[in-house]
């Protein structure tokens, strides 16, 4: 198998040299002959009946080409929970609704008419918390509900409540997670333009171009046929294009409206506030084993915050569940997860999509029943880790597994054998450790470290939430032996293009650089659900396949009567069609001209379409087979704490995954390590902070990101297990890397310091006050 | 509003141009000489992404008036290809993957640019400090230092 000549090489993206010297057209680079800025104005008041809304000023000012309002919108409902509009004509539910838009000629014009407009409002009682709410009597977000609960997520197998009853050790708490954003570092944009017969093409920075189709169509009440969406390069989006928004819809209506193309790029302030944030969460969570080291029960009650209106990211206590109840061998497990309308920023879809905040407590919560066991972390999570070709209790199908190989290759590589025993309160007072947590203290007492550890359970091999998870794929190739295959997967910079022409140029034995990817355009490229939840290399990746093979065999077939030799004794390599073990051969594109110029000549393309042998959840149970596949991690970390400032410092990651097989070992490390940063930024700094539903820090320098000064050093290991499902092997690695980050930097703050923080970011100020809080009661006692 | 006139060698090339006295050096380099290698990440100097060289010294160029860049020279990311071949500094990014949306990309192109000038051997340590103003969402960095550090290796 290592006989392979692209997959598995460090083929550098398709696309970086365009990027590195400034030639990539993203969509903040585009404009047509005429187009107009396009603004929004919000609400910034939080629960609201709309009384008036006076755009008569505005209209006046020279440059406006449209102003428009709830009215020109309409009624059309769209967005996942169907619950919302482009602009709102009768009630305010958030700060960020959107009320009026115009379309101008420039900037100062467009900001001019969004200072004239005047709304009056008549306030209603605003719900800024879940448990507000929830409460009985909490006034209503949408009239036309009983209340403001949207869905119950109700999970169990085994007898959880039993369970407990006859576990030896039992771990219970409770834990708080952040608002946290994708914070690309290309702002949202969609340039719009309609034709005379009315058809509409959308420029978009989205990750699901076909569904937009769908959203665009129920929220502007036009044929999804006469839609077509482009995606330009796309800045990063890290699930953020996972839902429609509301300014796709008024761009689009803006350009009906003034009859130009009209372009609205975010504002960097419009960012933070307007697209939709992972949503925090309040868990209840309690974790139980047997003497004898064996994992024995879960149960998680989750309340999430989902803001004003339900996106995509309303699903994500699926995969939550998915971590409580199939991340290592669980006999018994309970998930309940409650989904509630408030009055904040609508939340949605963010990389791992539920899995970095469920990981999170799970995987606290492994560490403290270790240490109640008096077993050694690792040792605890190898005796209970996923094994190959097994069932959760789910009804997840494990195929291939490499947990364990993970787990050992961080504890070896992070030197494991120097961490302090589990009794870190011991080696806190302690002023002479022993021996072998010698090397891992440092000269300045106040400064203490820590080693931890973590794993991770993700989709690997698509992920079932839409009727279908399938993606469309043609390739052809054409006189010269340029390749070309057409995908419907998108591209938002995390690699998967350059994965599929190394696909592609395997199957048909030519160089990467042959092969060309179309990937932006509906009107182009056959379906495809969209970029999410790791789904592309997989997913996308047999489609291409699927359709190369079909290519392949039409070559094969013409060559071997070319060669006079039977076509199961040829092979196509280095651009070649060749019979095997000889070296006689003719090539590769001479094959497709004769097969072009003759009598009966045919277009040398093939089709393929996959969609994985998956099932969506029981709609009651929740149990099923999401996925194809299933992709494994584990991280270590060290990690240093300053006890006088509380401030922590990650001094080395140490990351191994199971990915079945690097196609591209370059950017499978770049999505570990991509991933591994933003589980350091949601560990230690990261935090939207929303006050009474407003956005208290919408820029970069107050959203702290980590820079690099901040990141450690990460070592990636790659672990191969050549999935049965996979396109050579690959399993999907998309998300795995940021799951696993900020429970491993907790243990390891644990290590460091003997105190817990469930509260997630642990940011100097909330670590020096548990130490202070730990003096006090030590004190005390 | 005032407009200036204003003379300015951007890559090379001496530009006369008329500018509105709130224009930035960036709205410049991007609406007016169409120069959309200079990205805008945030439009308040908190992200690096529209770094460029004036007069040899990185700056963010959404934090400088155009008005002020007067008789400057300007050297953005596409200036630092030299009769089509590019610096050695793009060339390493590529090679070592550390681009991924490549958003950031040209600003830490030419912050790292900057920093070989006055020290072309750099450590790791040296490296994340000069792009320590460059965000950077996709790569964790790594492989970015590990090409910058290789460029110094040359």
């Amino acid at each position: 198998m290592s006989d392979f000549s692209v997959i598995g090489k460090r083929v550098p993206k398709l696309d970086a040299l365009d990027k590195a010297t400034g030639r990539a057209q993203y969509g903040h680079d585009l404009d047509l002959p005429g187009t107009l800025v396009g603004k929004i104005l919000y609400a910034n008041v939080p629960h609201a009946r709309i009384v008036n809304i006076d755009t008569s000023r505005a209209e006046k000012v020279r440059g406006v080409k449209a102003v428009l309002t709830g009215k020109h919108s309409g009624a059309h409902k769209f967005g996942y929970g169907g619950d919302n509009t482009p602009l709102k004509g009768d009630k305010v539910r958030c700060r960020r609704d959107e009320i009026a838009a115009v379309a101008a000629m420039d900037d100062d014009a467009a900001d001019e008419a969004l200072e004239l407009i005047r709304v009056e409002y008549e306030e209603l009682p605003p719900l800024f918390s879940a448990e507000a709410a929830l409460a009985p009597g909490a006034p209503l977000v949408h009239q036309d509900r009983a209340d403001n609960l949207f869905l119950r997520y109700n999970y169990a197998h085994g007898d959880a409540e039993r369970a407990f009853d006859e576990a030896d050790e039992i771990i219970e708490q409770e834990f708080f997670l952040p608002y946290v954003t994708h914070a690309a570092m290309e702002t949202s944009f969609a340039l719009a333009a309609f034709d005379l017969q009315n058809r509409l093409t959308l420029w978009s920075t989205t990750q699901i171009p076909f569904l937009l189709q769908r959203d665009l169509s129920e929220a502007l009440g036009i044929p999804g046929r006469d839609i077509r969406v482009i995606q330009p390069v796309i800045g990063g989006a890290f699930g953020r294009g996972l839902d429609v928004y509301p300014f796709e819809p008024i761009c689009a209506l803006l350009a009906k409206y003034s009859g130009k193309p009209v372009r609205i790029a975010f504002t960097r302030e419009e960012e933070f506030f307007a697209t939709a944030a992972r949503q925090p969460a309040h868990v209840k969570m309690r974790s139980a084993a047997k003497r004898d080291g064996t994992l024995w029960a879960r149960e998680a009650h989750a309340l999430l915050d989902a803001g004003a209106y339900i996106s995509w990211g309303a699903v994500t206590p699926l995969v939550m569940m998915e971590t409580v109840a199939s991340l290592y061998r669980v006999p018994h497990a309970k998930f309940v997860a409650d989904v509630v309308y408030t009055n904040n920023i609508p939340t949605g879809a963010m990389r791992g999509y539920g899995n970095p905040q469920s990981t999170f407590f799970v995987e606290t919560q492994m560490d403290i029943l270790a240490e109640k066991l008096g077993m050694d972390p690792v040792e605890f999570r190898l005796r209970n880790a996923n094994v190959p070709n097994s069932e959760t209790p789910q009804g997840l199908k494990i195929t291939s597994c490499g947990l364990r190989e993970c787990i050992t290759e961080v504890a070896e590589r992070i030197g494991w054998e120097r961490r302090a025993g589990p009794n870190s309160e011991t080696r806190l007072a302690n002023t002479t450790p022993p021996q072998e947590t010698l090397q891992i203290q440092t000269r300045n007492p106040k400064i203490k470290r820590g080693i931890g550890i973590a794993c991770t359970l993700n989709v690997g091999g698509g992920a079932r939430i839409y009727r279908s998870d399938g993606c469309g794929a043609t390739v052809k190739v054409d006189d010269f032996g340029r390749v070309t295959l057409i995908s419907g997967s998108t591209e938002i910079g995390q690699g998967s293009e350059t994965a599929l022409a190394q696909i592609v140029a395997e199957t048909l034995g030519v160089r990467v650089d042959d092969v060309t990817v179309i990937n932006s355009d509906t009107s182009v490229k056959p379906w495809d659900v969209g970029t999410h939840a790791s789904r592309t290399t997989f997913i996308a990746g047999n489609a291409a396949w699927i359709a190369a093979n079909e290519v392949r065999e039409k070559i094969l077939d013409h060559a071997a009567q070319m060669l006079n030799v039977p076509a199961n004794q040829l092979e196509m390599r280095d651009r070649q069609v060749r019979v095997r073990g000889d070296g006689k051969g003719v090539a590769f594109d001479k094959v497709v001209r004769a097969m072009h110029y003759r009598e009966d000549g045919i277009v040398v393309s093939g089709t393929g379409w996959y969609d994985p042998p998956t099932k969506l959840v029981d709609k009651h149970t929740y149990k099923g087979n999401i996925s194809a596949a299933y992709g494994f991690g584990a991280q270590a970390v060290e990690v240093e704490v300053d006890t006088e400032t509380g401030q922590v410092r990650v001094l080395k990651i140490v990351a191994a995954h199971d990915v079945g097989r690097a196609i591209n070992p370059m950017y499978v490390e770049g999505q570990i390590e991509g991933g591994a940063q933003m589980g350091v930024g949601y560990a230690l700094t990261e935090e939207l902070q929303v006050r009474e539903g407003r956005v208290l820090n919408p820029t970069l320098l107050d959203y702290r990101m980590p820079t690099a000064l901040d990141m450690p050093p990460i070592e990636s290991v790659i672990v191969e297990t050549a999935d049965p499902a996979g396109p050579f092997g690959a399993k999907g690695v998309g998300e795995m890397g940021g799951n696993p980050t900020a429970a491993a930097i907790a243990n390891a703050v644990y290590n460091a310091i003997g105190i817990r923080l469930n509260h997630l970011p642990m940011t100097g100020e909330r670590v020096l006050r548990a130490l202070q809080e730990k003096e006090r009661s030590a004190a005390q006692a | 509003m005032p407009r200036y006139h204003i003379s300015l060698t951007v890559n090379g090339d001496l530009h006369e141009l008329n500018v509105d006295a709130r224009q930035t050096l960036m709205q410049v380099l991007r609406q007016d000489l169409e120069l959309h290698g200079t990205h805008e990440g945030c439009g308040s100097g908190d992200c690096g992404a529209c770094t460029v060289l004036m007069n040899n010294e990185p700056v963010p160029s959404c934090l400088v008036l155009a008005a002020d860049a007067h008789k400057s020279a300007i050297v953005t990311v596409e200036g630092l290809v030299q009769n089509g071949e590019p610096h050695a500094v793009q060339k390493a990014i590529v090679a070592h993957g550390g681009i991924q949306c490549g958003y950031c990309t040209p600003g830490i192109v030419i912050s790292s640019v900057a920093l070989l000038q006055e020290n072309p051997h750099p450590n790791e340590q040296e490296v994340r400090e000069a792009i320590a103003g460059n965000l950077c969402r996709c790569t964790g960095y790594q492989k970015i230092v590990d090409a910058i550090v290789a460029v110094g290796h040359e």
